[in-house]
Parts: structure tokens; sequence; C-alpha cells
């Protein structure tokens, strides 16, 4: 590791403070930025430890969830209400990670958590998100984990967060706090597209620090699931998963989507929701033929590379695994 | 940065960096090294303790990020005889090169300590964060299930 300073943040002012000098990085749970940093990927010049700041709670009001920036994923993914409101939410958590890594994973860390391409990680490789306009190895690699959604020809990596997924179908919104006062990103907002600059991943200025995270929890959202399909059955990075939540009128025989919400993961360079899709669904039984049409419409721009031409059709059948769990709302 | 850790029940002050990982702490500064280094990368759980009574990898955690707490490693897990979870392994054959074996059972004593019940699945998800090269996993989930029929 290179030599950096250290701070130990006693307010979310300080924190700010300290968060807004040149190369600074705030340091969480570190699941995410020690190994970085034992790897040289990222080099800050100033550690701000944010982890003692008293922004733990998950509160659970009329209209939503707040989930404070220091929860931890196993918090979040057991409390009662999140299980109750937001199903897919807690699901896309457990289906994240081993036990051990949720324990200390926060949601501010998941949040801003970095990609896992193998190209990224590798400073003998090229990569313009790790060095700007330095190349990526990825376009002619090995892509079997990479986007097929989002790419540009600058970069091509996942996003590799489960619990972004479930927040992007639901509406989420992020509140910040930097030198400037606080505001509101909606979650969608959150990520940025590759483009012609990767590096940027954050529509975050310097020094601010997400403070914590509204989800609004509609019908659609308590009946909701999260579907990831990996490569063995726990403890690894989605190929593909589904966020899906259905808010249904009418009878058992007539029964008819008033609302959709669709977003995948595994497969885009941020997470991947779909308004289009989901307005595709609007007004539609809820059967497996209509989810079909509406996943068909969502991968119609795919753009698959070498090794992962499989994720489109993966894509598609976790897509329609998911509304129909949701459907039958189990 | 000096700080105090409370390890396996007493406290030890320590002049440490501050990103220094615990892993390297415990075996270095502290000389347990019953933790192990698998990969350093969060992914093998070889590294596991028990921080504030959660289980979490030491490779990732920061020493920082421990001050003032409390870490109970393998060597906390008990002061002499074996514990039920070890003797199990010895009788279920849970261990074979045992590079895994101390993760292994903490996170498996962290199981047993939460009082589920222990069907194939809750255990394989227990320690689905702790992988092992030699046994093929059966006789892992062996030796907590024979632990927790023991125990209960
Ligand atoms: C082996 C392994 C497997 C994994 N598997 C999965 C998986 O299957 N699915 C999945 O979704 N994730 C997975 N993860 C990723 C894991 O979820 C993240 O590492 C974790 O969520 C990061 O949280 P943290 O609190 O540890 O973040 P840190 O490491 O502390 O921080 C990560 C980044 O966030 C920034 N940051 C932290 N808090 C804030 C804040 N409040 N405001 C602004 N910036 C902040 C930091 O500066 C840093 O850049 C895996 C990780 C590992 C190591
Ligand atoms: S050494 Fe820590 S998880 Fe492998
Ligand atoms: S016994 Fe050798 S790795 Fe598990």
């Amino acid at each position: 590791m290179r030599h950096f300073t250290f701070e130990r943040a006693k307010s979310v002012d300080e924190a700010v403070k300290g968060g807004a000098q040149p190369e600074a990085a705030f340091l969480a749970g570190g699941t995410s930025l020690v190994d970085l940093m034992k790897l040289e990927v990222l080099t800050p010049l100033r550690i701000v430890d944010v982890s003692r700041l008293d922004l733990q709670k998950i509160e659970a009001r009329t209209g939503g969830l707040v989930l404070g920036a220091l929860a931890t994923n196993t918090d979040v993914a057991l409390h009662p209400e999140v299980r109750r409101r937001l199903p897919a939410l807690a699901e896309a958590l457990l289906s994240g990670a081993s036990p051990q890594l949720r324990n200390a994973a926060t949601v501010g860390g998941n949040l801003l958590q970095r990609t896992r391409c193998a190209y990224f990680r590798d400073l003998a490789t090229l990569c313009n998100k790790r060095t700007p306009r330095s190349g990526c190895d990825a376009l002619e690699g090995w892509t079997r984990m990479h986007a097929i959604l989002g790419g540009s020809n600058q970069c091509i990596a996942a996003h590799p967060s489960d619990m972004c997924v479930a927040l992007a179908a639901f509406d989420a919104r992020v509140k910040v706090r930097g030198p400037q006062g606080e505001r509101e990103i909606a979650l969608t907002d959150f990520h940025l597209l590759p483009e012609q600059h990767p590096d940027r991943e954050f529509a975050l200025s310097p020094g601010e620090l997400v403070i914590s995270v509204f989800v609004p929890t509609t019908a659609a959202a308590a009946r909701s699931r999260y579907v990831k399909v990996r490569d063995r059955a726990s403890y690894a990075f989605a190929l593909v998963s589904c966020a899906a939540g259905l808010e249904l009128s009418g009878g058992t025989s007539g029964r008819i989507i008033r609302e959709a919400r669709v977003a995948l993961g595994g497969v885009g360079t941020k997470p991947w929701r779909s308004i289009e899709a989901e307005r595709a669904l609007a007004g539609q039984p809820p059967t497996k033929d209509s989810f079909r049409k509406a996943a068909e419409l969502l991968l119609a721009g795919a753009q698959p590379r070498r090794d992962n031409a499989f994720k489109v059709e993966l894509a598609k059948r976790t897509m329609v695994r998911a509304l129909t769990l949701a459907a039958e709302g189990a | 940065m000096r700080l105090e850790l409370r390890i396996n029940g007493s406290v030890r002050s320590l002049e440490v960096e501050p990103l220094k990982r615990l892993l390297d702490v415990l075996r270095e500064d502290l000389i347990l090294t019953g933790t192990k280094e698998g990969c350093g990368e969060g992914e093998c759980g070889a590294c596991a303790v028990l921080l504030d009574g959660q289980l979490v990898n030491s490779c990732l955690v920061a020493v920082c990020q421990a001050a003032g707490a409390s870490v109970v490693t393998i060597e906390g897990l008990s002061s002499s005889a074996l514990t039920p979870l070890q003797r199990s392994f010895v009788e279920c054959g849970g261990a074979q090169c045992g590079i895994c074996t101390p993760g292994m059972i903490v996170a498996g004593q962290c199981f047993l300590d939460s009082g589920a019940a222990a069907t194939d699945e809750a255990v394989r998800e227990a320690i689905a964060g702790n992988l092992c090269r030699c046994t093929g996993y059966t006789k892992i989930v062996e030796s907590i299930q024979h632990a927790a029929r023991e125990t209960r």
C-alpha cells in the first residue's frame, strides 16, 4: 500500500470537510476500499474513517424506508419492515457476498462499490476506468462477466451490486451532504454510464457523503422478488439478476397489472432499470406471455460480446422468473 | 496510532498503522497465528473472526475499525479443552489440510450460537463464505450438525 494520512471523523461536518480535500476517500466497512488499496487500484492520500458516525439507523416511515448510510447489509436484510414492505431488497442483500462480508458491508459502501471487472483490478492490464484514456483490455478480452447493456467503446464493465438493482427498481433516492449542503439524487441517476469517461462513476462531487437512502414502499414493492443467477448456488456475483415488483388489480381470474417495476443486474454498466419494460407490462395480464414480451423489449438493444451472448437469453428468462414469482406473491 | 483491542477477553494496547489489516495485527503483533490468510481478498473466509460478536473477514478489516472492539479468534473459543464443535471436526473428519479449519470453526460456532435449526441448507449458507479445497464440504457440514445435536 502507498502512504496516506488517516483521520476518524467525529461528525458528519468533519467528514465532509476531510472528504473534500484532494484525493481523499471515506472508509466505512472497508470490504471494498481496503481490498482495492491493497491491490493499489485505489491510492487515496487521505483516509477519512466515517464508520463511527451515527448513521446506522433503519427507519420505517409511513411512505417508505430510510436506510442509514452505515446500516450494515445484514441489518437491512434482516429488518422485519424491509422484509415485509420490500422483500426484493432483503433477497438482493442476502444473495450478495457471504455472511461475514454482509456483516461488515454498509449501505453507503455498497452504493459506491467498484466494478469487479478483472481488468480493472489487475494493474498489468489496460483500463480506462482506472487510468483515463489508457485503453480497455476487456473489449477484446475475456468478457463472460461483462455488461451487455450500457457499454461504450471505452468500457464494458458490469455493475456488481445486488442491493442497487433492488433500489433502482423502486425509486430509491440517495441523500448526500457535501460542502454545498444537502441534496437528493435519484438512485437511477447516482451511477453514471461509462460513455467517454468511464473513470467518472458516480454523480457525486468531492466531499459529498452519503447520509441515507429513502425507498418509497408501494404496493408493487410489497409484492416484489429478487432472482439472481450465478455460477454457484451461493457467494458469487450475478451473471444476471432481476428485481421485479407488481401491483395487481382484479380477482384471481381476471387479474391485470396496474403497475410493474423491473431492474436487471449483472448485465448493465449500471443497475439497469427499464421504464420501457414497465410501461409495456402495465395494463397487461400477469402471464408468462406478457412477461416474455416485456423481456424481449428490454433486451432488444443488448450488445453481447464474444463470451457473454448467453446473458441475453438468460436475462429474459430471469426476468420472466422474477415477474412470475412476484405475481404469485409468494 | 495507539488503540486498544479486547482480544479473546483480555485488553491489549497496541501502536499500529491504522489501516493495517486486523489479520496481520493478529498474526504479527499478537502472535495469534491460528487465524489464517488464504486469499487476502475476502473470498475464502480462512481469516474469519468475531468482531463484537459478528463474523467478519479479518483480511478486509482495517485495524482502526476494530479500535475499542472485542475480537474473538479461534484461540479464544476455548481456553483448554476442545469445544464440542472442534471435537466434532476431529470425529467426523471435518478437517484435512487444516487451512480453512479455523475460519470454518469460527463461522460454525457463530451459526451454532445463533440457535438456528441445523438443516443442510442453513449450515451450507452459514459457511458460504468459507472455502475448502480438500474436504468437499460434506464432512464439514456433518461436523457442524453433529455438534448441534451434541450441544442442543
Ligand atoms: C469476495 C466478495 C464478494 C462480494 N460479493 C458481492 C455480491 O455478490 N453482491 C454484491 O452486491 N456485493 C458483493 N460484494 C461487495 C460488497 O457488497 C461491498 O464490498 C460492500 O457493500 C462495500 O461496503 P463497505 O461498507 O465495506 O464499503 P467501503 O469498502 O468502506 O467503501 C467502498 C466505497 O464507498 C465509499 N463510501 C463508503 N461509505 C460512504 C458514504 N457514506 N458516503 C460516500 N462514500 C462512501 C468509500 O470511499 C469507498 O470508495 C462482495 C465483496 C467481496 C469482497
Ligand atoms: S484471507 Fe480473508 S477471506 Fe481469504
Ligand atoms: S481442509 Fe484443506 S482447505 Fe479445508
